[in-house]
């Protein structure tokens, strides 16, 4: 891991004079990995920080540049009173959750099927999801949105489900199948050697063995669906309808721009889930190549 | 039970060559296999019932769900590309009354339209270069910042933690994030300009700056998951290689270049292919941060065909299952030439 970086510094000791173990770094070479990443760290957390830092401002502060002016939870109480905050967030809730655990549910057995058996259709299918996930929703908002109408499921938070769907199974199915491609086959061998079938294998055998690989897909078809925008526009209207990529919009129109409010729900919306996301990364990275790689 | 067992055994077997050779030979050879021993098409078929019920099984709620929710709406999205409808014209139910649709099919005219209008050209090339410029900045600032997290140093994972964090907070928070500090009169960075004396931008009321700030905002949605999985990349590079080159004599230069690059090679084509796609699509950036303005400079193909069945009036149905086609048709060549450019190169894909 640190080869790279005690290669380098052991090509430059030898250059001069005070011959520095392997892994240790001239001052300069550590003052600019540390300026670098503290520049960089900077503009990361800035946008997100300044959002935290106006949300506790008094609204007529909202455009200041104080760091800190008469903090206060006016902002959070006015928006939990007098805003469908609430509403919105519930809504998220239910429509990604729901479209969570049908995802995972419906493509469960499809990645385990692609990972390992080798069936003539086999090949389509796998080119059917990706080439799903690459569509743009350009493609299928029109008619989709014509077929809600129909069945008057615009405005639903079911309507906008079913075109999650859209998004969440092959998703869900791609990804899986990369996490069932690292559980070794000797297990569903030695399952079929004591008499099961491949669906008893799938569900006694490697389904609890595939579960972190299964959260890590849920919670990734979870936040598609939470920050998905497009369909939320174009499917939810009305106020207290909105999920909250609709309502945040709402606080900053062409004409009005109720920056208080907008911080607070911003933050409100941000950290639990920014709280989760940096404790799940590292499997987040690995379940996404693995899935990308081993197609 | 005996026929039971032999099936698994075929699926134990069919496991086994699926995880040893990942090439596109076997699959097809058994089934041609299969059916030749079968003699008759009905019979070929028959066995491969017979032997593959279990995978198609297993497959079944996906194609179903996604034959009805995908399937259906895109025979629909063409169909409706080579028609004329729009919101005065298609099916619609006022209170209780139902009106029936009126649309008609008008064949490729549509089609004949968007090609032939230079806005559609326009809308091409910037959402080109948008994502062009947006992959390779984002790319190059990952494989930067992933080379220098790769070190042992002080600090590391808290460093790590922060880069991270524009990837934790869902995208349209960020994107209203940032556009509150675009603001023109009001927004921090216009601010900090005028307290270095430089008079402020007009981030997004201005073609070029509207740009500068759609891309910037990407590039800073997108550097974070590039570098996670650069980094990723890096760690699974054998140490050995670095010292082997060590003793060579290889400078740090020789050494980034013949075994960084190279054995970073697969994950970095996958995650410029779907980091492009998803540059391409991208929706939110464009469409909360300037909604295509100021004007239309910042408009990307997806936005457009947005634009026309939801924001302009009267809604254009036809035009924008006919945007969408165009724009599927396009990443379904991108996606076929940037397989055959991997195969060329030997990666299995």
């Amino acid at each position: 891991m640190s080869a790279s970086e005690s290669v380098a510094e052991s090509g430059s000791a030898s250059r001069s004079k005070a011959v520095r173990p392997r892994g240790a770094r001239s001052p300069l070479a550590s003052f600019g990995l540390h300026a670098t990443l503290l520049v960089a760290s900077v503009i990361a957390v800035f946008p997100v920080l300044w959002i935290l830092l106006t949300s506790l401002k008094p609204a007529k502060y909202a455009i200041s540049t104080d760091f800190v002016k008469e903090p206060t939870f006016d902002n959070y109480a006015n928006l939990l009173e007098s805003s469908h905050f609430l509403s919105w967030f519930w809504n998220s809730v239910l429509v990604a959750g729901v479209t969570t655990v049908l995802g995972v549910f419906i493509a469960a057995t499809t990645g385990y099927a692609v990972s390992r058996f080798k069936f003539p259709g086999m090949k389509p299918l796998m080119w059917t999801l990706l080439i799903t996930q690459m569509f743009p929703m350009a493609i299928l908002i029109v008619p989709l949105y014509n077929l809600m109408g129909d069945l008057g499921l615009l405005n639903q938070p079911l309507g906008l489900i079913i075109t999650y769907l859209t998004i969440a199974v092959p998703f869900c199915a791609w990804m899986m199948k990369g996490f069932f491609d690292s559980i070794p086959v000797e297990i569903d061998e030695s399952g079929r050697v004591d008499g099961l079938n491949p669906f008893g294998t799938f569900w006694r055998l490697i389904l609890p063995l595939a579960r972190p690989g299964l959260a890590v897909t849920g919670f990734y078809a979870f936040i598609t669906a939470w920050g998905e925008v497009a369909y939320a526009s174009a499917f939810m209207v009305g106020e207290e309808n909105l999920t909250l990529a609709g309502g945040l919009q709402t606080f900053v129109t062409q004409y009005t721009s109720n920056w208080g409010a907008m911080s607070a729900a911003s933050v409100l919306i941000a950290i639990p889930a920014a709280v989760f996301f940096l404790f799940a990364q590292r499997h987040l990275v690995a379940g996404m190549t693995a899935g990308a790689t081993k197609g | 039970m005996a026929a039971d067992t032999s099936r698994s055994v075929t699926g134990a077997a069919a496991g086994e060559t699926t995880l040893a050779g990942r090439g596109p030979g076997p699959g097809r050879t058994t089934a041609k296999s299969a059916g030749a021993a079968a003699g008759s098409p009905r019979g070929g078929f028959r066995r491969a019932l017979a032997t593959h019920w279990y995978a198609w099984a297993m497959v079944a709620p996906v194609v179903l769900v996604l034959g009805v929710i995908v399937g259906w709406p895109l025979v629909r999205g063409v169909y409706l590309s080579l028609t004329n409808a729009s919101e005065r014209n298609v099916a619609r139910t006022i209170g209780v009354r139902h009106i029936e649709a009126t649309y008609e099919f008008v064949g490729f005219d549509n089609y004949a339209a968007v090609l032939g209008d230079p806005v559609f050209w326009q809308r091409l090339v910037w959402t080109v270069v948008w994502t062009v410029a947006c992959v390779s900045v984002t790319f190059a600032l990952g494989l930067t910042l992933a080379t220098i997290l790769n070190r042992q140093f002080r600090g590391r994972s808290a460093y790590r933690m922060a880069l991270i964090l524009p990837w934790a907070v869902p995208g349209f928070v960020s994107v209203f994030a940032w556009r509150f500090l675009f603001n023109r009169d009001n927004g921090i960075l216009n601010k900090i300009l005028d307290g270095g004396g430089i008079s402020a931008v007009p981030w997004l009321d201005d073609p070029t700056w509207a740009k500068v700030a759609v891309i910037a905002v990407n590039v800073w949605l997108g550097v974070p998951f590039m570098m996670v999985a650069l980094l990723g990349g890096l760690q699974s590079i054998p140490a050995e290689l670095y010292e082997a080159a060590e003793m060579d004599g290889a400078g740090p230069w020789q050494r980034f270049r013949h075994i960084t690059l190279p054995g970073l090679r697969a994950v970095s084509m996958t995650v410029i292919l779907l980091s492009t796609i998803w540059t391409f699509n991208m929706f939110p950036v464009i469409f909360l941060l300037t909604r295509g303005g100021p004007g239309d400079s910042t408009e990307i193909l997806v936005t457009q065909a947005f634009r026309q069945a939801f924001v302009a009036s009267p809604r254009d149905f036809a035009g924008s299952a006919t945007w969408g086609v165009l724009i599927l048709g396009l990443l379904m060549i991108f996606a076929l030439v940037y397989r055959r450019s991997l195969r060329k190169q030997g990666e299995v894909w």
